[in-house]
C-alpha cells in the first residue's frame, strides 16, 4: 500500500508534527483580551470608556483616602496634620472621627459596658434563623428559634427575667387551652385559647411580673430604648419588623386569596393602602398621629411606635411576597389537599404554607434588605439612624463640626457589606430552590 | 359558600350550624370580622375625638385657605409667599409628580442600558455594570441623594465665576454654547420666548400661554394625520402587497405645520444673563431638583437593570438562535425577537419600581427640594400645627398617585401581555 | 410564633405607659426622672459626647429643673426631637418639658396650646456671607441665593424681611445645619441665615473663620424659652421660676461654688428666701425648701451656664449682649422672689 502511495504522491509526511502552541493572537491573555474587550469597535470604545471612568474615579478619590488621618482629637487637628504632611491645599479624610465615635455608629447611646448584650443577641440571631435558612442546621434548633424573640427582647432591653418568661408562659397557657378545648372543635379551641391569652395579658401578666420579681429579683440592667441608635437601631427595627410582620403577612396573604369577599376586600384595602403611601408618612403617623388614635393618656416609647408602623409596613410587603409563593404552587397541591379531605386550616398548615413559605424566602430576604435600608428614614422623626441621625449629632460636637463625607463613606460601606452578603445569600437560595424543583 | 345538595332538609336551623355548617360558616366569620373591624375603627375615631377635645383642637382644613408666608425655591406654577397653604400644597404636589415622572423615565433608560450592558460580552463593561448594580442597590437611597447634591455643589462653579472681569474682558468660566451655565446652585438654561404672543389663558392652576396651546394643537393634528396616512398605507399594502413609501409624507406632516406656526409666532430662546448674585431671564433648574432626580434615577436604575437582565435571560436561548438562523442581525434580534418577549416579564416588576421611585421622592426634604412632603407635610404642618389634617391629606394624595400609576401601568401591561387562548 | 414578640412588646408598652395625668409634677416625682425634649444636636445648646452624656445650654436647664424637682440633676431622660416632632412630643405627654431652642411666638403660645415659661436666651436671625463677596449689609442681598433651614421660624422671617425691603431672593432650603454649612461653604448660597448664635457657632468651626462675616442686621426677635403643656399651672410655675432662680442667682452673686457658704452666712433677705433659708417658697409650688439650691448646684447660675456652654471662653464665643443681666444693660431680669 505504502509503496503505491510513494509512487503516486511526491511527498508524504510520515510522522506527526509536534503540536504547536496556538498563535499568540489566539491564545492566552491576548486572545482573552481580544474576545472580551476588543472584539469590535463598539466593544473597544466601551472598554476604553470604562477604563477612563475607572481611572478618573481612582485618581479623584484615592488621594483623599490615602491622606486619611486616624489619630486626632478634632477636625481642626486633622486639617493641621494633613497640611503638615502633604502641604497646604491637600485634602484628606479625617477618619479620626470614626476612630473616636465608631461605637456610636454601631450602638447609639447603649451603655458601653453592656455592648456584649447586643453583640450576643446578634450572634444568637444567626443560630435562631439557622434552621430556616440553612439545610445543614439540625431541625431541633427550631425550638431555640421559638424562644429567641423573648430572649432577644430581654437581652436588648434588659429588666426582670420574669417579664419575658411570664409573657412566654402566656402563650404556653394559650396553647394548652387550645389543645384542651380544641378536642371539642378547632374553632372553639382557637377562640378559647385566644380569649384566655388576651385576658392573661390584659389582667394577669403585669401583677405577676411584679409578684415574681419581688419574690426572686432576678434580672439584668434595664436599658431604655431611647439609648438605641445607629446600626443597633436599624437592625432592631429591620429584624423586629420582619419577624413580627411574618404572621400578619401570612394572614393577609391568605385573606387576599380567600373566597370570602369581605375578608378579601379588607385584606386588599390594607395591603394596597400601606403599599401606596411612602414609609415616611407612616413614620409620621407613628411620631405625630398615633397619640391621637390611642386612648387619651396612653403614651409610649417612640421606638415602639415606630416599630408598630414598620411592622404594618413590612406586613403588607411580606403579604405580597407570600401571595407570590402561594400563586407559584402548582394547582395540584391544593387539589391533592382537598382530595385528602383536609379542611382549610389543615390544608394550609400541612400542605400549602410549608411549600409556599419555602419559595418565598428569597423574596422575604429582599424585603428585609429593603426594610433595613429604609430604617434610615427614622431620622426624620428624631431617632438616631446611622446615616444621618448619628452624624448630625456628632457634628453638633464642636470638635467635629463641619465633617461631612467621612460618616457617609463609613456608614455606606457597612450598609453595603451587610446588604451585599444578604443579597448573595438570597441568590444562592434561589439557585438551590431551582435545583430542588427540577 | 358551597351548597351541599345532600343536606338534610327536614331538620330545622340550629345555632351551631353557624359554626359547623360550611354553608353558613364563612358568613359567620365575615360578620364577626366586620364587627371587629368596625369596632376597631370606631374605637380609633372615638379616641381621636376625645384626644382632640382634650387638646382643644378641632379637625378642619380651613388652614389650607390661610396665607402660607413662606417661599418655595422651585415652583412649577406661579407662587409667592402671599398665596395660601393650599396653593403651596399644589406646588409641592406638582413638584412630586414632576420629579417622579422625570425620574421614572431616566431610571428606565439608564436601567435598560445597564441591564443590557451587564449581559455584554465585554468583560470589563459587564463587570463594571455588576459593580454599579451591587453598589447602588445595597446602599440606602437617602445616601445617594445627599451625595448627588454634595457632588453638584462642590464640583460646579459658583455664578460669580461667570462674571466677566472688566479689566481683562474674560470670565473664569464660560457658558456652554453661550446659553447653558452649570453652577453650584442651579443650572441656568434658556427659556423659550415668543415675539408675538396670542395672549394667555388664565386657569386657576397657572396661566397657560396660548402660543404653547397652539403648538400643541398643531402637533396633535399632525399626529392624527400621520396616523391616517399610515392606516391608508397599510390598507394599500394589504390590497396590493406593496407598501407605499410614506416616510417623506410623515416627516412633512410633522415638521411643516409646526415650523410655520413657530415662525409666525417668532420663537427665540431667552438666554440666561448674570445679574448681581444670580442668573436671571432664563430658567434656573435647581441643584436640589437635579440631585434628587439623579439620586432616585441612579438608585432605581440599579433595580431596573436587574429586572431587565432577568427579563432578557428569561427568553429561552432557542429564540435568539432561531432569529439568527433566519439571518437577523444581533441588534434586530434584540429589537424584534427578544425585547418584545422580555417585556412581558419586565413590566410587572417595573411598575412596582416606578411606585417605589414615586414614594422615595418623599425624601426630597433631605436636599431641600420642596415636594408634597416638604410643603404640606413639612412647612405647612409645622407652621399651622395641624398634624392630623396635614398627614391624613398627604397620605391620601400619595395613595391616589400610587393607585393611578399602578392602574395606568396595569392597563399597559394588559396590552402587551401574551394573549393566551 | 413570632407574633408573640409583637403582643409581648405591646403588653410591656401598656404596662410602661404611664397615664399622663394633669399633674406633671406628680408624674415626674413618681417616675423619679424628668423627661426633657431636646434638640437632636445643636452646638452649644444640646449635644451628646462620645459617651452619650448630653451637655449644652438647653440641657443645663433640664438639669436645673431636675435638680429643683427631684434633688438630683442627673435624673433626666433626654428625648431628642426634630423641628417637626417637638410640639407633638410635648402635647402628647411624651416629654415633660421642651428645652429645645424654641422661639416664643403668639400662635405657638395660643394655637398650639403650649405654655412658654421664661425666656432663657434672646436670639435673633442674622446672615453670614463670604468676606470676598463684598457684602456688608443685608440690604445688599437683593437677588441673592440664601440657604435656609426648613421647619423653623426663620423661613417666615426671611420672607417678611425681603418683602418689607422690597427685595427678591432665591431660597435654597436645607434640611439640617450640617447640610446648610456644606452648601454655604461650597458657595451654593451667597448667604446663610439662621439664629445669630447658630451662625457664630458655625463660623467658629470653619477652617478659615476670618473669610466669613456675620452681617450686622438682626432681622427678627427670637426669644428662646423652655415650653410646657398648657393647663398645668403648677408645672409651668416650677419651670418658670427655676429659670428665674438661675437668673436671680447670678444677679445676687450666688454661684455653685459659694452657694452652701452663702446659705449660712448671707444677710440679704432676698437670697435667704431664694435659698430657702427663710420662708418657704418651695412649698408654694410643691417642692422642697432647697429647690433653688439644687437647681443652682446642677450647673451653676445663669452666668456660669452661659460661660460654660456658649460663652466667650468656649469655641462658640458668644458675647452676653442682650442676655446680660438687666443691671449690665441686658434683658435678663428675674422678678422678685418673695
Amino acid at each position: 500500500m505504502s509503496d503505491t502511495h510513494a509512487q503516486t504522491v511526491a511527498y508524504v509526511r510520515e510522522t506527526m508534527l509536534p503540536q504547536q502552541a496556538a498563535p499568540t493572537g489566539q491564545s492566552g491573555v491576548i486572545k482573552w483580551l481580544r474576545e472580551n474587550l476588543f472584539s469590535g469597535w463598539v466593544n473597544t470604545l466601551l472598554t476604553l470608556a470604562g477604563l477612563y471612568v475607572a481611572y478618573s474615579f481612582v485618581m479623584h478619590f484615592y488621594p483623599w483616602f490615602a491622606h486619611g488621618v486616624w489619630d486626632a482629637n478634632s477636625l481642626k487637628e486633622c486639617r493641621a496634620i494633613i497640611t503638615d504632611r502633604y502641604g497646604a491645599g491637600a485634602t484628606g479624610a479625617c477618619w479620626a472621627m470614626i476612630h473616636e465615635r465608631w461605637h456610636q455608629f454601631l450602638f447609639g447611646f447603649y451603655p458601653s459596658e453592656l455592648y456584649w448584650r447586643p453583640v450576643l443577641t446578634f450572634a444568637l440571631l444567626f443560630v435562631a434563623v439557622g434552621p430556616l435558612m440553612f439545610q445543614w442546621v439540625p431541625k431541633k434548633v427550631v425550638w431555640f428559634t421559638l424562644v429567641f424573640p423573648f430572649l432577644a427582647v430581654w437581652l436588648l432591653w434588659g429588666g426582670s427575667v420574669w417579664a419575658p418568661l411570664l409573657v412566654l408562659a402566656g402563650f404556653v397557657l394559650g396553647w394548652i387551652v387550645f389543645s384542651f378545648v380544641g378536642k371539642f372543635g378547632p374553632i372553639a379551641g382557637f377562640s378559647a385559647g385566644a380569649i384566655v391569652t388576651i385576658l392573661y395579658f390584659l389582667l394577669a401578666v403585669g401583677p405577676l411580673i411584679d409578684l415574681f420579681h419581688s419574690i426572686i429579683p432576678l434580672g439584668i440592667e434595664h436599658v431604655d430604648s431611647a439609648k438605641f441608635g445607629g446600626f443597633l437601631l436599624a437592625i432592631t427595627l429591620g429584624v423586629g419588623g420582619i419577624a413580627m410582620s411574618l404572621p400578619a403577612g401570612i394572614i393577609l396573604a391568605l385573606g387576599r386569596q380567600s373566597d370570602m369577599p369581605l375578608v378579601k376586600g379588607l385584606s386588599i384595602i390594607f395591603i394596597e393602602f400601606i403599599r401606596g403611601v411612602p414609609l415616611i408618612t407612616l413614620l409620621f403617623v407613628a411620631s405625630l398621629l398615633l397619640n391621637y388614635f390611642l386612648p387619651p393618656g396612653t403614651n409610649f416609647d417612640i421606638i415602639l411606635r415606630v416599630m408598630i408602623l414598620v411592622t404594618m409596613f413590612a406586613a403588607a410587603y411580606i403579604a405580597e411576597v407570600i401571595r407570590g409563593g402561594l400563586a407559584a404552587l402548582p394547582r395540584g397541591q391544593y387539589e391533592a389537599a382537598d382530595a385528602l379531605g383536609l379542611d382549610y386550616w389543615k390544608a394550609q398548615r400541612l400542605v400549602i404554607l410549608p411549600q409556599a413559605l419555602k419559595i418565598s424566602i428569597p423574596g422575604i430576604v429582599s424585603t428585609f434588605i429593603g426594610m433595613f435600608k429604609d430604617t434610615t428614614l427614622v431620622v426624620f422623626v428624631g431617632l438616631f439612624d446611622p446615616l444621618k441621625g448619628i452624624p448630625d449629632f456628632i457634628r453638633a460636637d464642636f470638635n467635629w463640626k463641619g465633617i461631612y463625607w467621612e460618616p457617609f463613606v463609613f456608614v455606606g460601606a457597612i450598609f453595603f457589606i451587610l446588604n451585599f452578603a444578604m443579597s448573595r445569600y438570597s441568590m444562592h437560595l434561589e439557585n438551590r430552590l431551582q435545583r430542588d424543583n427540577h | 359558600m358551597t351548597t351541599a345538595p345532600d343536606a338534610p332538609e327536614h331538620q330545622g336551623f340550629r345555632l351551631s350550624q353557624l359554626i359547623y355548617d360550611t354553608r353558613y360558616r364563612s358568613m359567620t366569620i365575615q360578620i364577626v370580622v366586620l364587627f371587629l373591624v368596625m369596632g376597631f375603627v370606631g374605637w380609633l375615631v372615638d379616641n381621636t375625638i376625645q384626644n382632640l377635645n382634650a387638646l382643644g383642637k378641632d379637625f378642619n382644613y380651613s388652614f389650607l385657605g390661610q396665607r402660607a408666608g413662606y417661599d418655595i425655591g422651585n415652583a412649577l406654577i406661579p407662587y409667592n409667599n402671599d398665596m395660601t397653604h393650599g396653593r403651596a400644597l399644589l406646588v409641592g404636589l406638582l413638584n412630586t409628580l414632576w420629579v417622579s415622572f422625570l425620574g421614572c423615565i431616566a431610571a428606565t433608560v439608564l436601567g435598560v442600558i445597564i441591564g443590557v450592558l451587564r449581559l455584554s460580552k465585554n468583560w470589563l463593561v459587564a463587570r463594571m455594570m455588576t459593580i454599579y448594580v451591587e453598589v447602588f442597590r445595597n446602599i440606602p437611597v437617602l445616601l445617594w441623594i445627599l451625595v448627588a447634591l454634595a457632588l453638584l455643589t462642590e464640583v460646579a462653579p459658583s455664578p460669580n465665576q461667570y462674571k466677566v472681569n472688566a479689566a481683562t474682558g474674560e470670565a473664569k468660566t464660560s457658558m456652554l454654547f453661550e446659553s447653558v451655565a452649570f453652577t453650584n446652585r442651579y443650572t441656568a438654561i434658556p427659556s423659550i420666548h415668543f415675539d408675538r404672543s396670542l395672549g394667555s389663558l388664565d386657569t386657576a392652576l397657572a396661566p397657560i400661554s396660548l402660543n404653547f396651546l397652539a403648538i400643541v394643537l398643531v402637533l396633535l393634528a399632525s399626529w392624527f394625520v400621520t396616523k391616517a396616512v399610515n392606516k391608508n398605507a397599510t390598507k394599500v399594502q394589504a390590497a396590493t402587497g406593496v407598501r407605499p413609501t410614506t416616510w417623506w409624507q410623515n416627516a412633512l406632516i410633522w415638521l411643516l405645520p409646526v415650523a410655520i406656526v413657530v415662525t409666525v409666532l417668532g420663537i427665540n430662546p431667552e438666554e440666561p444673563v448674570l445679574k448681581g448674585f444670580n442668573f436671571t431671564k432664563g430658567t434656573n433648574v435647581s441643584n436640589a431638583f437635579v440631585a434628587l432626580w439623579a439620586g432616585l434615577s441612579l438608585y432605581t436604575a440599579a433595580f431596573i437593570a436587574e429586572i431587565v437582565r432577568a427579563g432578557i435571560m428569561a427568553v429561552s436561548k432557542g429564540q435568539s438562535e432561531a432569529a439568527f438562523a433566519l439571518g437577523l442581525r444581533p441588534s434586530r434580534t434584540m429589537r424584534l425577537v427578544i425585547l418584545p418577549q422580555a417585556l412581558r416579564v419586565i413590566i410587572p416588576p417595573l411598575i412596582s419600581q416606578f411606585l417605589n421611585l414615586t414614594k422615595n421622592s418623599s425624601l426630597a426634604i433631605a436636599v431641600g427640594y420642596l415636594d408634597l412632603r416638604g410643603t404640606l407635610g413639612g412647612i405647612t404642618l409645622n407652621q399651622t400645627g395641624r398634624e392630623l389634617e396635614a398627614i391624613t391629606l398627604m397620605m391620601l394624595i400619595y395613595l391616589v398617585i400610587s393607585l393611578l400609576i399602578s392602574g395606568g401601568m396595569n392597563i399597559f401591561n394588559n396590552r402587551v401581555k401574551l394573549k393566551e387562548r | 410564633m413570632k407574633k408573640s414578640v409583637f403582643i409581648g412588646a405591646l403588653t410591656a408598652a401598656t404596662l410602661a405607659a404611664g397615664v399622663a395625668g394633669a399633674a406633671t409634677l406628680d408624674d415626674v416625682k413618681a417616675r423619679g426622672e424628668l423627661i426633657c425634649g431636646v434638640n437632636t444636636g445643636l452646638v452649644g445648646f444640646a449635644a451628646p459626647d462620645a459617651n452619650g452624656n448630653w451637655s449644652g445650654f438647653d440641657v443645663a436647664i433640664c438639669q436645673a429643673v431636675a435638680g429643683a424637682v427631684l434633688g438630683d440633676p442627673s435624673k433626666v431622660k433626654y428625648v431628642p426631637t426634630s423641628g417637626q416632632t417637638r410640639f407633638t412630643a410635648l402635647g402628647s405627654g411624651e416629654v415633660d418639658l421642651l428645652a429645645r431652642n424654641t422661639t416664643w411666638t403668639f400662635s405657638r403660645d395660643t394655637d398650639l396650646k403650649l405654655q412658654f415659661t421664661a425666656t432663657n436666651y434672646y436670639d435673633g436671625q442674622g446672615f453670614m456671607v463670604r468676606k470676598d463677596s463684598g457684602v456688608t449689609s443685608a440690604k445688599e442681598l437683593d437677588g441673592a441665593s440664601i440657604c435656609i433651614q426648613t421647619g423653623t421660624t426663620t423661613e417666615l422671617n426671611l420672607a417678611d424681611y425681603f418683602k418689607a425691603n422690597n427685595m427678591s431672593y432665591q431660597p435654597i432650603t436645607v434640611d439640617s445645619n450640617a447640610e446648610g454649612e456644606q452648601q454655604f461653604l461650597a458657595g451654593a448660597c451667597d448667604a446663610y441665615t439662621t439664629d445669630a448664635s447658630g451662625l457664630a457657632a458655625t463660623r467658629a468651626a470653619f477652617a478659615n473663620p476670618s473669610d466669613y462675616v456675620i452681617l450686622p442686621e438682626i432681622i427678627s426677635k427670637e426669644p428662646l424659652a423652655p415650653a410646657v403643656r398648657q393647663g398645668d399651672d403648677q408645672w409651668t410655675d416650677i419651670v418658670r421660676w427655676t429659670v428665674y432662680a438661675l437668673i436671680a442667682a447670678e444677679e445676687y452673686g450666688v454661684t455653685s461654688a459659694n452657694i452652701d457658704e452663702l446659705a449660712k452666712s448671707t444677710d440679704n433677705p432676698e437670697i435667704k428666701r431664694l435659698l430657702g433659708v427663710e420662708g418657704d417658697l418651695g412649698a408654694m409650688v410643691g417642692l422642697d425648701k432647697d429647690w433653688a439650691v439644687n437647681a443652682i448646684k446642677a450647673n451653676g447660675n445663669y452666668g456660669e451656664i452661659f460661660a460654660a456652654t456658649i460663652g466667650e471662653q468656649t469655641p462658640i464665643g458668644l458675647a452676653r449682649g442682650l442676655n446680660a443681666q438687666w443691671t449690665q444693660g441686658g434683658l435678663m431680669y428675674a422678678p422678685p422672689f418673695r
